[in-house]
């Protein structure tokens, strides 16, 4: 981390659920003490339409409301997203990139001519196997925790419980935790 | 000064707006049946119900005091027992 | 802000105000849904749904309806409240003017919103400022704690003084943005808010009353100087309010914050969620020497224009930034300050009025750092610049 507030920027279409996944990270790392703040980039509310959102975590009260400009983590959760948007041109060299992609990260990084690390995680496909729907959004926390370690895999499963497990039943929000923790391990 | 002007209403201290009237209604008072549909239509609220003979129903009072002579009771009266009259 | 973040919770704006609501239990809402205040609203109505408060929520046909049955609710004894924004505020717009004459104590939460044409659904201050002269007070919010604090602070200040509050925060900025905050526990903020028991209502029926009578043209004039005798008595009132809540909270509330001001000689008066960007660029610039500072305004109606003023009176030059257009002419809070450095002994400085933000476009801390470059670079005379400035 090159400064003293840790942001990200979720990229989706809208509908994804990459709002939902914003706030479970950032209620994760409300409970761990954290100063935090999650939006999304406000346009026409819009299925299928891509949008950004913004995670901001800090040890200090954050007072600021722009958007983020500067992310030290990009996390893309539709690559076709990348095709119409200029995804990565905030993110520097020593930024992180997330992708939900079967590609691997020669690939990406050839595409997007990006220098700086990147992370890809079949998301779509660990959902699909476990879950038995594509639901990358919380697939991918799991990837992210991994990665930055801004908050802990716990917290966010516990996140992911408070939210889910009434809406969806405790079968499939077992399932789903599965699924976080796999992508948690993957390299 | 009243507070939102929410005044407490003080009859003696009303304006009689009888003064506004041109016809005046007239009420039959054995035409009449007592059943106070034109009490409930009164604009003004100026029709009461009132004893009028042993061993009837209480008969059309019209409060000329207030009655502005709209005519909604003549026009309503089920039994044409009110009839509008020069004031 | 308190370090210690045990008690802290994360919510946006909007869950905000209806953890406020939920805790000052009105017993009539009557709403109709807006974006961006429809989280506000539905948030409650979950509360509703799972039991956890009594009010009688009315869904209505319109937000006219909405204002007219707390105007019905109201002038019969209730706590009342309603949420709306943009589109909404303005077609309450004649009943807004109504509520206040009948000095009925509704608090409204605004998630402030630009107004079409064109359409546009996302944060500015248009709809807040075009009911400005509606006898409302409006109070100003920067982030999800000062919705929520707001909101229990106007309903205590409404029912105090007899006269409706509108406590309002940036659309989407703060309705939608998750950010963190503190609570005050239930028994606190009820025994805060207290009970309403007004003496006049029309379900009195043995002391009965006439609400909304005629005055003609002897009598219509007493009562709105009346009227706005009540709308400044108010002043005195929301610093008793902020001084009781300071004590039950920790967090001190005025008129304005102002933020590195004492010396300040490039000021900027502002109200909504950009101060909290202001600040950051505030600090960076004093770090490199820069004698700069934020007025926050806090209480917008009535408008403190006393206490503003003397706290600006040392500034050389002022940039009132504001999310509105008054068309034909200056920002609203533009001409406050200027009428109010004029009517004051205090000689005027520099004042600039900017225009940012209109229709949800972003300001970044760049454009805050570059008005107070330029306010410091152009140094320009006495009595302000002459054109409105347009942060695009």
């Amino acid at each position: 981390m090159h400064k003293d507030i840790f942001e990200v920027t979720f990229h989706a279409r809208g509908g994804q659920g990459a709002k939902t996944a914003s706030e479970i990270i950032a209620q994760a790392a409300v409970k761990e003490g954290k100063f935090v703040q999650a939006f999304p980039q406000f346009g026409p509310e819009r299925s299928g339409a891509p949008t950004k959102t913004f995670v901001r975590i800090s040890d200090h009260e954050i007072r600021t409301h722009e958007p983020v400009t500067d992310p030290d983590v990009i996390v893309v959760l539709d690559e076709t997203v990348l095709d119409s948007e200029a995804v990565i041109k905030d993110l520097g060299e020593d930024g992180l990139l997330i992708i939900n992609s079967q590609n691997t990260s020669e690939e990406i990084a050839e595409k997007l001519k990006f220098k700086g690390k990147i992370y890809p995680v079949d998301a779509n496909g660990i959902s699909m196997e476990i879950v038995g729907q594509p639901r990358p959004n919380t697939v991918i926390l799991g990837k992210f925790v991994q990665v930055t370690e801004a908050v802990t895999l716990g917290g966010v499963i516990s996140e992911f419980k408070k939210i889910f497990s009434v809406k969806v039943g405790p079968e499939a929000t077992e399932k789903n935790i599965r699924a976080i923790e796999k992508a948690y391990d993957t390299i | 000064m009243e507070v939102g002007a929410v005044i407490k209403h003080d009859i003696k201290k009303a304006a009689k707006t009888g003064d506004w009237r041109y016809m005046k209604p007239v009420v039959d008072k054995e035409k009449c049946s007592g059943c106070s549909t034109c009490v409930s239509y009164c604009p003004d609220a100026s029709i009461e119900l009132k004893f009028y003979k042993e061993g009837q129903k209480d008969k059309a009072d019209i409060d000329y005091d207030f009655c502005k002579g709209c005519g909604v009771c003549a026009e309503v009266c089920p039994m044409k027992a009110i009839s509008m009259q020069k004031n | 802000m308190n370090q210690n973040n045990k008690n802290r919770i994360a919510l946006t704006g909007g869950a905000a105000a209806a953890e406020a609501l939920k805790q000052i239990e009105p017993e009539v809402m009557a709403v109709y849904p807006i974006t961006p205040q429809t989280p506000i609203i539905e948030t409650y109505a979950k509360f509703h749904a799972d039991g956890e408060v009594a009010t009688e929520i009315i869904q209505v046909e319109s937000e006219h309806s909405a204002i007219s049955a707390c105007v019905g609710a109201s002038a019969a004894g209730a706590r009342t409240v309603t949420a709306t924004s943009s589109q909404g505020l303005a077609l309450m717009n004649e009943i807004l003017y109504i509520a206040s004459g009948l000095r009925l104590p509704i608090l409204m939460v605004v998630s402030a919103r630009a107004l079409s044409a064109p359409i546009n659904i996302h944060g500015d201050h248009s709809d807040v400022m075009g009911a400005r002269d509606a006898g409302w007070i409006q109070i100003f919010s920067e982030n999800a704690q000062e919705a929520y604090d707001n909101t229990i602070i106007g309903m205590k200040l409404a029912e105090k003084v007899g006269l409706p509050v509108m406590a309002i925060m940036d659309g989407f900025n703060t309705s939608h943005c998750v950010e963190n905050l503190e609570l005050l526990p239930d028994e606190k903020v009820k025994k805060f808010i207290g009970e309403y028991a007004p003496e006049k209502h029309l379900l009195n029926i043995t002391e009965p009353v006439t609400y909304g009578p005629l005055a003609l043209q002897n009598s219509y004039f007493e009562f709105k100087v009346d009227q706005e005798a009540a709308m400044e008595g108010s002043k005195e009132a929301y610093l008793e309010i902020s001084r009781e809540f300071e004590k039950l909270s920790g967090r001190a509330k005025n008129y304005f914050e102002s933020y590195q001001l004492e010396d300040a000689e490039q000021v900027i008066v502002l109200a909504g969620s950009t101060a909290g960007t202001t600040k950051d660029i505030v600090d960076k610039l004093r770090k490199k020497g820069q004698k700069v500072g934020l007025l926050k305004i806090n209480l917008f109606r009535p408008f403190p224009r006393k206490e503003i003023i003397e706290a600006l009176k040392n500034a050389k030059s002022i940039a009132v930034m504001e999310r509105a257009i008054s068309s034909g002419t200056y920002s609203p809070i533009y001409q406050d300050i200027v009428s109010g450095f004029y009517n004051s002994e205090h000689k005027m400085p520099a004042i600039q009025n900017y225009v940012y933000s209109l229709g949800g476009r972003d300001i970044f801390a760049g454009d805050i750092e570059k008005v107070l470059k330029d306010l410091e670079d152009n140094n320009p005379p006495a009595g302000g610049s002459k054109e409105i400035k347009y942060i695009k």
